[in-house]
Protein backbone atom coordinates (compact mmCIF):
# COMPACT_ATOMS: atom_id res chain seq x y z
CA UNK A 1 0.00 0.00 0.00
CA UNK A 2 2.73 2.20 0.50
CA UNK A 3 4.22 2.34 -3.13
CA UNK A 4 0.76 3.20 -4.36
CA UNK A 5 0.31 6.16 -1.76
CA UNK A 6 4.02 7.28 -2.48
CA UNK A 7 3.27 7.36 -6.34
CA UNK A 8 -0.10 9.05 -5.71
CA UNK A 9 2.24 11.30 -3.44
CA UNK A 10 4.63 12.13 -6.11
CA UNK A 11 2.43 12.74 -8.94
CA UNK A 12 0.35 15.26 -6.51
CA UNK A 13 3.92 16.76 -6.41
CA UNK A 14 4.27 17.27 -9.26
CA UNK A 15 0.56 18.63 -10.45
CA UNK A 16 1.65 20.71 -7.53
CA UNK A 17 4.28 22.44 -9.05
CA UNK A 18 2.54 24.01 -11.75
CA UNK A 19 1.56 27.53 -10.18
CA UNK A 20 2.40 30.87 -11.14
CA UNK A 21 5.50 32.01 -9.62
CA UNK A 22 4.89 35.01 -7.29
CA UNK A 23 7.94 36.81 -8.44
CA UNK A 24 9.54 35.66 -11.85
CA UNK A 25 13.27 37.17 -10.75
CA UNK A 26 13.47 35.39 -7.66
CA UNK A 27 12.19 32.23 -9.28
CA UNK A 28 15.22 32.98 -12.34
CA UNK A 29 17.72 33.44 -9.57
CA UNK A 30 17.24 30.09 -8.27
CA UNK A 31 17.18 28.70 -11.27
CA UNK A 32 20.88 29.62 -12.31
CA UNK A 33 21.53 28.82 -8.40
CA UNK A 34 20.47 25.55 -9.49
CA UNK A 35 21.95 25.32 -12.80
CA UNK A 36 25.21 26.06 -10.81
CA UNK A 37 24.44 23.30 -8.25
CA UNK A 38 23.77 20.23 -10.51
CA UNK A 39 25.93 21.38 -13.43
CA UNK A 40 28.95 23.20 -12.40
CA UNK A 41 29.07 21.34 -9.12
CA UNK A 42 28.96 17.85 -11.17
CA UNK A 43 30.99 18.20 -13.53
CA UNK A 44 34.86 17.26 -12.05
CA UNK A 45 33.47 13.75 -11.30
CA UNK A 46 31.53 13.54 -14.44
CA UNK A 47 34.38 13.90 -16.64
CA UNK A 48 37.03 12.03 -14.10
CA UNK A 49 34.33 8.81 -14.67
CA UNK A 50 34.11 9.32 -18.38
CA UNK A 51 37.77 9.42 -19.07
CA UNK A 52 38.49 6.28 -17.49
CA UNK A 53 35.17 4.94 -18.57
CA UNK A 54 36.47 5.28 -21.95
CA UNK A 55 40.14 4.03 -21.39
CA UNK A 56 38.75 1.05 -19.80
CA UNK A 57 36.65 -0.07 -23.06
CA UNK A 58 39.16 0.51 -25.24
CA UNK A 59 41.47 -1.92 -23.30
CA UNK A 60 39.37 -4.08 -22.58
CA UNK A 61 37.67 -4.10 -26.59
CA UNK A 62 41.39 -4.46 -27.77
CA UNK A 63 41.49 -7.47 -25.13
CA UNK A 64 38.55 -9.33 -26.63
CA UNK A 65 39.69 -8.77 -30.35
CA UNK A 66 42.29 -11.47 -30.61
CA UNK A 67 41.59 -12.27 -34.05
CA UNK A 68 43.36 -10.26 -36.99
CA UNK A 69 40.59 -10.57 -39.57
CA UNK A 70 39.01 -7.55 -37.82
CA UNK A 71 40.49 -4.21 -38.06
CA UNK A 72 41.84 -2.10 -34.92
CA UNK A 73 39.62 0.57 -36.58
CA UNK A 74 36.87 -1.41 -34.85
CA UNK A 75 37.63 -0.83 -31.38
CA UNK A 76 37.07 2.75 -31.50
CA UNK A 77 33.56 1.89 -33.26
CA UNK A 78 33.04 0.03 -30.55
CA UNK A 79 34.10 2.40 -27.58
CA UNK A 80 32.16 5.25 -29.73
CA UNK A 81 28.97 3.02 -29.83
CA UNK A 82 29.26 1.89 -26.44
CA UNK A 83 30.06 5.12 -24.70
CA UNK A 84 27.26 7.34 -26.81
CA UNK A 85 24.18 4.58 -26.41
CA UNK A 86 24.96 3.24 -22.69
CA UNK A 87 28.36 4.67 -20.52
CA UNK A 88 27.41 8.81 -21.34
CA UNK A 89 23.75 8.45 -20.23
CA UNK A 90 23.34 5.69 -17.73
CA UNK A 91 26.71 5.30 -16.12
CA UNK A 92 26.66 9.09 -15.86
CA UNK A 93 23.40 9.72 -14.50
CA UNK A 94 23.57 6.79 -11.87
CA UNK A 95 26.36 8.81 -10.65
CA UNK A 96 24.43 11.75 -10.67
CA UNK A 97 21.75 10.61 -8.90
CA UNK A 98 24.26 9.71 -5.90
CA UNK A 99 25.67 13.48 -6.60
CA UNK A 100 22.75 16.22 -7.12
CA UNK A 101 19.69 13.71 -6.25
CA UNK A 102 21.53 13.44 -2.93
CA UNK A 103 22.52 16.81 -2.81
CA UNK A 104 18.58 17.73 -3.44
CA UNK A 105 17.30 15.16 -0.97
CA UNK A 106 18.95 16.19 1.64
CA UNK A 107 18.80 20.35 1.03
CA UNK A 108 15.22 19.75 1.13
CA UNK A 109 15.27 17.14 4.11
CA UNK A 110 17.05 19.90 5.86
CA UNK A 111 14.83 22.70 5.00
CA UNK A 112 11.54 20.55 6.21
CA UNK A 113 13.24 19.27 9.29
CA UNK A 114 14.31 22.83 10.26
CA UNK A 115 10.83 24.57 9.46
CA UNK A 116 12.30 26.63 6.15
CA UNK A 117 9.77 25.21 4.54
CA UNK A 118 7.47 25.92 6.82
CA UNK A 119 8.55 29.97 7.07
CA UNK A 120 7.88 30.18 3.13
CA UNK A 121 4.40 28.40 3.32
CA UNK A 122 3.93 31.02 5.77
CA UNK A 123 4.89 33.77 3.65
CA UNK A 124 2.73 32.66 0.67
CA UNK A 125 4.91 30.93 -0.72
CA UNK A 126 4.04 27.49 -2.96
CA UNK A 127 7.33 25.32 -1.86
CA UNK A 128 6.74 23.21 -4.58
CA UNK A 129 7.00 25.48 -7.17
CA UNK A 130 9.66 27.74 -5.56
CA UNK A 131 11.81 25.02 -4.39
CA UNK A 132 11.68 21.83 -6.59
CA UNK A 133 10.32 22.97 -10.35
CA UNK A 134 13.62 25.26 -10.61
CA UNK A 135 15.64 21.91 -9.43
CA UNK A 136 13.99 19.61 -11.85
CA UNK A 137 14.01 22.01 -14.61
CA UNK A 138 17.91 22.83 -14.35
CA UNK A 139 18.35 18.92 -14.25
CA UNK A 140 16.62 18.92 -17.43
CA UNK A 141 18.90 21.59 -19.07
CA UNK A 142 22.30 20.46 -17.27
CA UNK A 143 22.39 16.38 -17.30
CA UNK A 144 21.77 16.46 -20.96
CA UNK A 145 24.66 19.03 -21.09
CA UNK A 146 26.81 16.65 -18.79
CA UNK A 147 26.16 13.02 -20.82
CA UNK A 148 27.40 15.55 -23.74
CA UNK A 149 30.68 16.08 -22.35
CA UNK A 150 30.78 12.79 -20.94
CA UNK A 151 30.49 11.26 -24.59
CA UNK A 152 32.82 13.55 -25.49
CA UNK A 153 35.56 13.00 -22.84
CA UNK A 154 35.00 9.22 -22.61
CA UNK A 155 35.65 8.74 -26.57
CA UNK A 156 38.83 10.95 -26.05
CA UNK A 157 39.59 8.79 -22.99
CA UNK A 158 39.53 5.84 -25.04
CA UNK A 159 41.98 7.63 -27.77
CA UNK A 160 44.13 8.36 -24.82
CA UNK A 161 44.63 4.84 -23.66
CA UNK A 162 44.86 3.25 -26.56
CA UNK A 163 47.20 5.37 -28.11
CA UNK A 164 49.65 5.18 -25.07
CA UNK A 165 49.02 1.31 -24.35
CA UNK A 166 49.76 0.81 -28.12
CA UNK A 167 46.76 -0.63 -29.01
CA UNK A 168 45.66 1.79 -31.45
CA UNK A 169 47.25 4.32 -33.46
CA UNK A 170 45.82 8.33 -33.28
CA UNK A 171 44.53 8.07 -36.86
CA UNK A 172 43.39 4.63 -36.81
CA UNK A 173 41.27 5.51 -33.83
CA UNK A 174 39.75 9.12 -35.55
CA UNK A 175 38.83 7.13 -38.91
CA UNK A 176 37.28 4.51 -36.80
CA UNK A 177 35.06 6.89 -35.12
CA UNK A 178 33.93 8.48 -38.40
CA UNK A 179 33.08 4.74 -39.56
CA UNK A 180 29.13 3.75 -39.56
CA UNK A 181 28.76 6.22 -37.05
CA UNK A 182 25.08 6.65 -36.40
CA UNK A 183 23.29 10.08 -35.60
CA UNK A 184 20.03 8.72 -34.14
CA UNK A 185 22.26 7.08 -31.18
CA UNK A 186 23.37 10.45 -30.10
CA UNK A 187 19.51 11.22 -30.23
CA UNK A 188 19.10 8.41 -28.08
CA UNK A 189 21.16 9.01 -25.74
CA UNK A 190 19.76 12.66 -25.51
CA UNK A 191 16.56 11.31 -24.85
CA UNK A 192 17.57 8.87 -22.29
CA UNK A 193 19.43 12.03 -20.34
CA UNK A 194 16.48 13.89 -20.40
CA UNK A 195 14.43 11.39 -18.53
CA UNK A 196 16.82 10.28 -16.10
CA UNK A 197 17.49 14.07 -15.56
CA UNK A 198 13.58 13.91 -14.67
CA UNK A 199 13.82 10.86 -12.66
CA UNK A 200 16.69 12.00 -10.68
CA UNK A 201 16.13 15.29 -9.93
CA UNK A 202 11.90 14.88 -8.93
CA UNK A 203 12.91 11.16 -7.03
CA UNK A 204 15.40 13.07 -4.91
CA UNK A 205 13.11 16.29 -4.37
CA UNK A 206 9.80 13.58 -3.52
CA UNK A 207 12.05 11.98 -0.95
CA UNK A 208 13.47 15.21 0.36
CA UNK A 209 10.34 17.91 0.72
CA UNK A 210 8.57 14.63 2.19
CA UNK A 211 10.97 13.58 5.09
CA UNK A 212 9.66 13.59 9.04
CA UNK A 213 11.93 13.42 11.50
CA UNK A 214 15.13 14.73 12.48
CA UNK A 215 18.82 14.51 10.65
CA UNK A 216 19.29 10.60 11.38
CA UNK A 217 15.95 10.63 8.57
CA UNK A 218 17.44 13.11 6.27
CA UNK A 219 20.60 10.85 5.92
CA UNK A 220 17.83 7.87 5.58
CA UNK A 221 15.67 9.62 2.54
CA UNK A 222 18.82 10.72 0.77
CA UNK A 223 19.74 7.07 0.69
CA UNK A 224 17.08 5.98 -0.36
CA UNK A 225 16.26 9.09 -2.94
CA UNK A 226 19.23 7.62 -4.68
CA UNK A 227 18.38 3.86 -4.51
CA UNK A 228 15.23 4.34 -5.98
CA UNK A 229 16.36 6.81 -8.58
CA UNK A 230 19.14 4.01 -9.98
CA UNK A 231 16.33 1.47 -9.81
CA UNK A 232 14.05 3.81 -12.01
CA UNK A 233 16.74 4.68 -13.94
CA UNK A 234 17.71 0.97 -15.00
CA UNK A 235 13.88 -0.11 -15.40
CA UNK A 236 13.61 3.21 -17.94
CA UNK A 237 16.78 2.16 -19.76
CA UNK A 238 15.25 -1.17 -20.32
CA UNK A 239 12.47 0.30 -21.51
CA UNK A 240 13.40 3.31 -23.77
CA UNK A 241 16.07 0.62 -25.40
CA UNK A 242 13.06 -2.03 -26.19
CA UNK A 243 10.92 0.81 -27.30
CA UNK A 244 13.74 3.03 -29.41
CA UNK A 245 16.53 0.73 -30.05
CA UNK A 246 14.12 -1.70 -32.65
CA UNK A 247 15.50 -3.30 -35.47
CA UNK B 1 -8.85 39.41 15.24
CA UNK B 2 -8.44 36.25 15.18
CA UNK B 3 -11.43 33.77 15.74
CA UNK B 4 -10.58 30.01 15.98
CA UNK B 5 -14.51 28.17 15.96
CA UNK B 6 -14.69 24.36 16.72
CA UNK B 7 -11.50 23.47 15.41
CA UNK B 8 -10.56 19.56 15.19
CA UNK B 9 -8.06 17.72 14.18
CA UNK B 10 -7.06 14.22 14.27
CA UNK B 11 -4.04 12.06 12.87
CA UNK B 12 -5.01 8.91 11.67
CA UNK B 13 -6.91 7.34 14.79
CA UNK B 14 -6.00 9.60 17.50
CA UNK B 15 -7.82 13.16 17.98
CA UNK B 16 -5.29 16.03 18.80
CA UNK B 17 -7.48 18.75 18.91
CA UNK B 18 -10.92 17.63 20.12
CA UNK B 19 -13.11 20.97 19.85
CA UNK B 20 -11.26 24.38 20.33
CA UNK B 21 -12.62 28.27 20.15
CA UNK B 22 -11.26 30.86 21.05
CA UNK B 23 -11.17 34.96 20.07
CA UNK B 24 -7.34 36.39 19.52
CA UNK B 25 -7.87 39.77 20.14
CA UNK B 26 -6.01 42.80 17.91
CA UNK B 27 -3.16 44.64 19.64
CA UNK B 28 -2.88 41.85 22.31
CA UNK B 29 -0.52 38.97 23.36
CA UNK B 30 -2.57 36.07 22.98
CA UNK B 31 -0.95 32.91 24.59
CA UNK B 32 -1.59 29.13 24.32
CA UNK B 33 -0.39 27.40 26.75
CA UNK B 34 -0.15 23.38 27.40
CA UNK B 35 1.72 20.83 28.48
CA UNK B 36 4.14 19.24 25.44
CA UNK B 37 1.70 17.21 23.60
CA UNK B 38 -1.47 19.00 24.41
CA UNK B 39 -1.91 20.20 20.91
CA UNK B 40 -1.04 23.26 21.20
CA UNK B 41 1.79 23.66 18.05
CA UNK B 42 -1.39 21.98 16.02
CA UNK B 43 -3.94 24.40 17.09
CA UNK B 44 -1.45 26.90 15.76
CA UNK B 45 -0.44 25.47 12.81
CA UNK B 46 -4.14 25.06 11.86
CA UNK B 47 -4.41 28.43 12.74
CA UNK B 48 -2.12 29.55 10.22
CA UNK B 49 -3.38 26.97 7.06
CA UNK B 50 -0.17 24.28 7.73
CA UNK B 51 -2.89 22.00 9.19
CA UNK B 52 -5.69 21.42 7.57
CA UNK B 53 -8.35 21.29 10.19
CA UNK B 54 -10.67 18.30 10.13
CA UNK B 55 -13.80 20.48 11.07
CA UNK B 56 -14.27 24.18 12.33
CA UNK B 57 -13.12 27.36 11.04
CA UNK B 58 -10.74 29.79 11.51
CA UNK B 59 -11.72 33.67 10.83
CA UNK B 60 -9.07 36.24 10.19
CA UNK B 61 -11.20 39.92 11.22
CA UNK B 62 -13.93 37.87 10.06
CA UNK B 63 -13.03 36.12 6.66
CA UNK B 64 -13.59 32.13 7.01
CA UNK B 65 -9.31 31.17 6.09
CA UNK B 66 -10.33 27.80 6.25
CA UNK B 67 -12.81 27.90 3.20
CA UNK B 68 -10.66 29.96 0.96
CA UNK B 69 -9.12 28.61 -2.24
CA UNK B 70 -5.30 28.73 -2.35
CA UNK B 71 -5.12 32.24 -3.89
CA UNK B 72 -7.03 33.61 -1.14
CA UNK B 73 -4.95 31.86 1.25
CA UNK B 74 -1.76 33.27 -0.25
CA UNK B 75 -2.88 36.60 -0.05
CA UNK B 76 -3.76 36.25 4.07
CA UNK B 77 -0.41 35.01 4.17
CA UNK B 78 1.05 37.58 3.39
CA UNK B 79 -0.07 39.59 6.11
CA UNK B 80 0.75 37.01 9.07
CA UNK B 81 4.23 36.53 10.08
CA UNK B 82 5.92 33.45 12.12
CA UNK B 83 8.50 33.11 14.50
CA UNK B 84 9.31 29.14 14.42
CA UNK B 85 10.70 27.39 17.34
CA UNK B 86 14.38 27.35 16.24
CA UNK B 87 13.97 30.46 14.17
CA UNK B 88 13.62 28.69 10.86
CA UNK B 89 16.16 31.19 9.00
CA UNK B 90 17.36 30.11 5.46
CA UNK B 91 21.43 28.89 6.47
CA UNK B 92 22.46 29.59 2.76
CA UNK B 93 21.55 33.16 3.47
CA UNK B 94 23.24 36.07 5.26
CA UNK B 95 21.07 37.87 7.98
CA UNK B 96 20.01 40.92 5.80
CA UNK B 97 19.42 38.04 2.82
CA UNK B 98 16.82 36.23 5.34
CA UNK B 99 15.24 39.37 5.93
CA UNK B 100 15.09 40.99 2.70
CA UNK B 101 13.85 37.46 1.21
CA UNK B 102 10.05 38.51 1.86
CA UNK B 103 10.85 41.55 0.53
CA UNK B 104 12.19 40.71 -2.88
CA UNK B 105 9.47 38.20 -3.11
CA UNK B 106 6.58 40.71 -2.28
CA UNK B 107 7.43 44.38 -3.56
CA UNK B 108 9.13 45.84 -6.40
CA UNK B 109 10.78 48.01 -4.04
CA UNK B 110 14.51 49.28 -5.53
CA UNK B 111 17.60 47.40 -3.42
CA UNK B 112 17.87 50.66 -1.46
CA UNK B 113 14.22 51.02 -0.15
CA UNK B 114 14.58 47.14 1.06
CA UNK B 115 18.13 47.88 2.36
CA UNK B 116 16.75 50.80 4.29
CA UNK B 117 13.38 48.94 5.35
CA UNK B 118 16.08 45.76 6.76
CA UNK B 119 17.85 48.46 8.61
CA UNK B 120 15.08 49.51 10.25
CA UNK B 121 13.21 46.43 11.40
CA UNK B 122 17.13 44.83 12.55
CA UNK B 123 17.89 48.77 14.44
CA UNK B 124 14.19 47.28 16.15
CA UNK B 125 15.01 44.18 17.22
CA UNK B 126 18.30 45.58 18.25
CA UNK B 127 20.83 43.73 15.95
CA UNK B 128 22.98 46.47 14.21
CA UNK B 129 25.99 45.22 12.12
CA UNK B 130 24.68 41.81 12.14
CA UNK B 131 24.22 41.81 8.19
CA UNK B 132 26.42 39.90 6.72
CA UNK B 133 26.85 37.05 9.32
CA UNK B 134 24.91 33.94 8.77
CA UNK B 135 22.57 32.10 11.10
CA UNK B 136 25.64 29.38 11.89
CA UNK B 137 27.61 32.51 13.07
CA UNK B 138 24.96 33.34 15.64
CA UNK B 139 23.42 32.61 19.13
CA UNK B 140 19.67 31.50 19.96
CA UNK B 141 18.45 34.42 21.05
CA UNK B 142 19.73 36.46 17.95
CA UNK B 143 18.50 34.12 15.81
CA UNK B 144 14.94 34.99 16.88
CA UNK B 145 15.44 38.43 16.96
CA UNK B 146 16.22 37.80 13.05
CA UNK B 147 13.52 35.38 13.05
CA UNK B 148 11.63 38.68 14.68
CA UNK B 149 12.46 40.73 12.17
CA UNK B 150 11.82 38.85 9.47
CA UNK B 151 8.40 38.42 10.32
CA UNK B 152 7.74 41.50 10.75
CA UNK B 153 9.64 42.75 7.64
CA UNK B 154 6.28 42.89 5.64
CA UNK B 155 4.36 44.81 7.75
CA UNK B 156 2.17 41.79 9.33
CA UNK B 157 -1.69 42.25 10.75
CA UNK B 158 -1.01 39.09 12.55
CA UNK B 159 2.30 37.51 14.18
CA UNK B 160 2.48 34.00 15.39
CA UNK B 161 5.34 33.07 17.54
CA UNK B 162 6.23 28.78 18.04
CA UNK B 163 7.72 28.62 21.84
CA UNK B 164 9.67 31.73 21.13
CA UNK B 165 11.57 31.09 24.52
CA UNK B 166 12.53 27.46 24.13
CA UNK B 167 16.20 26.87 24.26
CA UNK B 168 17.23 30.89 26.10
CA UNK B 169 18.57 31.28 29.54
CA UNK B 170 16.06 33.65 31.63
CA UNK B 171 17.28 36.79 30.58
CA UNK B 172 17.33 36.25 26.83
CA UNK B 173 13.55 34.89 26.84
CA UNK B 174 12.57 37.99 28.70
CA UNK B 175 14.21 40.44 25.89
CA UNK B 176 12.16 38.10 23.57
CA UNK B 177 9.57 38.78 25.26
CA UNK B 178 9.04 42.07 25.68
CA UNK B 179 10.29 42.63 22.23
CA UNK B 180 7.06 40.42 21.43
CA UNK B 181 5.23 42.82 23.42
CA UNK B 182 6.76 46.26 22.34
CA UNK B 183 5.92 45.28 18.73
CA UNK B 184 2.52 43.85 19.24
CA UNK B 185 1.76 47.32 20.75
CA UNK B 186 3.06 49.40 18.53
CA UNK B 187 2.25 47.91 15.31
CA UNK B 188 -1.42 47.07 16.84
CA UNK B 189 -0.72 43.80 15.49
CA UNK B 190 -2.50 40.16 16.88
CA UNK B 191 -0.30 37.76 18.38
CA UNK B 192 -0.37 34.54 18.87
CA UNK B 193 2.16 33.05 21.55
CA UNK B 194 2.71 29.18 21.52
CA UNK B 195 4.61 29.06 25.15
CA UNK B 196 5.17 26.96 28.00
CA UNK B 197 7.07 29.24 29.72
CA UNK B 198 5.76 30.52 33.23
CA UNK B 199 7.73 33.70 32.73
CA UNK B 200 6.20 34.90 29.07
CA UNK B 201 2.82 34.02 30.67
CA UNK B 202 3.45 36.53 33.60
CA UNK B 203 5.43 39.22 30.79
CA UNK B 204 3.26 39.34 28.62
CA UNK B 205 -0.21 37.22 28.60
CA UNK B 206 -3.08 39.37 27.89
CA UNK B 207 -5.14 36.66 27.03
CA UNK B 208 -4.33 33.23 27.78
CA UNK B 209 -5.99 29.88 26.59
CA UNK B 210 -5.24 26.67 28.52
CA UNK B 211 -4.73 23.42 26.65
CA UNK B 212 -5.42 20.18 27.73
CA UNK B 213 -5.16 17.10 25.98
CA UNK B 214 -6.45 18.98 23.29
CA UNK B 215 -9.40 20.62 25.00
CA UNK B 216 -9.38 23.99 26.13
CA UNK B 217 -9.14 23.67 29.75
CA UNK B 218 -9.36 27.14 30.90
CA UNK B 219 -9.15 30.69 29.14
CA UNK B 220 -8.52 34.82 30.76
CA UNK B 221 -5.91 36.89 31.78
CA UNK B 222 -2.64 36.99 33.76
CA UNK B 223 -4.34 38.33 36.65
CA UNK B 224 -7.02 35.81 36.85
CA UNK B 225 -4.65 32.81 36.18
CA UNK B 226 -3.35 33.58 39.63
CA UNK B 227 -6.73 33.09 41.52
CA UNK B 228 -7.80 30.20 38.97
CA UNK B 229 -9.44 27.17 41.02
CA UNK B 230 -8.81 25.28 37.90
CA UNK B 231 -6.97 22.61 39.28
CA UNK B 232 -5.34 20.99 36.02
CA UNK B 233 -4.19 24.61 35.14
CA UNK B 234 -2.49 25.00 38.97
CA UNK B 235 -0.66 21.73 38.26
CA UNK B 236 0.31 23.32 35.25
CA UNK B 237 1.29 26.74 35.86
CA UNK B 238 2.33 26.54 39.65
CA UNK B 239 4.14 23.20 39.27
CA UNK B 240 7.11 23.72 41.39
CA UNK B 241 7.04 24.67 45.09
CA UNK B 242 8.85 27.96 44.28
CA UNK B 243 5.95 29.06 42.03
CA UNK B 244 3.14 27.43 44.50
CA UNK B 245 4.74 30.04 47.39
CA UNK B 246 4.97 32.78 45.40
CA UNK B 247 1.21 32.82 43.94
CA UNK B 248 0.14 32.08 47.94
CA UNK B 249 1.84 35.38 48.78
CA UNK B 250 0.22 36.78 46.22
CA UNK B 251 -3.23 35.90 46.65
CA UNK B 252 -2.62 37.16 50.42
CA UNK B 253 -1.24 40.43 49.41
CA UNK B 254 -4.08 40.79 47.07
CA UNK B 255 -6.27 39.45 50.23
CA UNK B 256 -4.76 42.46 52.33
CA UNK B 257 -2.89 40.11 54.77
CA UNK B 258 0.30 41.08 53.67
CA UNK B 259 0.90 45.11 53.03
CA UNK B 260 2.81 45.79 49.43
CA UNK B 261 5.75 47.42 51.94
CA UNK B 262 5.71 44.07 53.94
CA UNK B 263 8.32 43.18 56.84
CA UNK B 264 10.51 40.89 55.35
CA UNK B 265 11.28 39.49 58.62
CA UNK B 266 7.26 38.92 59.42
CA UNK B 267 7.33 36.51 56.51
CA UNK B 268 10.52 34.56 57.24
CA UNK B 269 10.38 32.23 59.78
CA UNK B 270 12.16 33.03 63.21
CA UNK B 271 12.63 29.97 64.31
CA UNK B 272 14.64 28.90 61.13
CA UNK B 273 18.83 29.18 61.93
CA UNK B 274 20.36 31.92 60.87
CA UNK B 275 22.11 32.19 57.23
CA UNK B 276 24.45 34.64 58.91
CA UNK B 277 27.41 33.48 60.29
CA UNK B 278 28.11 33.94 64.07
CA UNK B 279 30.88 36.07 64.23
CA UNK B 280 29.30 38.89 62.03
CA UNK B 281 26.22 38.57 63.95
Amino acid sequence: MTIFSDIGRYLLMIKGMFSKPENGRMYWKEFIHQCTEIGVGSLGIVAIISVFIGAVSTIQTAYQLVTPLIPRSTIAQIVRDTVILEFAPTLVCIVLAGVAGSRIASELGNMRVSEQIDALEIMGINTKTYLILPKIIAALLMIPLLVVIAMVLGILGGRIAGVSAGIISGNIYDKGLLEYFVPYNVFFALVKAYVFAFIISSVAAFYGYYVKGGALEIGRASTKAVVVSCIVILFADYILSALLLKQ
Amino acid sequence: MIEVKNIKKTFGDKTVIEDVSAVMKAGQCNLIIGASGSGKTVLMKCMVGLFEPDGGHVLYSGQDFTAMSNEEKTEIRKEIGMLFQGSALFDSLTVEQNIMFPLSMFTTWSHKKKLDRVNEVLARVNLVDTNKKYPAELSGGMKKRVGIARAIVLNPKYLFCDEPNSGLDPQTSLVIDRLIKEITLEYNITTVVNTHDMNSVMEIGNYILYMYKGNKEWEGNKKEIIFSKNQRLNDFIFASEFLQDAKDMRMLEEAGKISDDRNMDEMLDKDAPSLVPPDEE
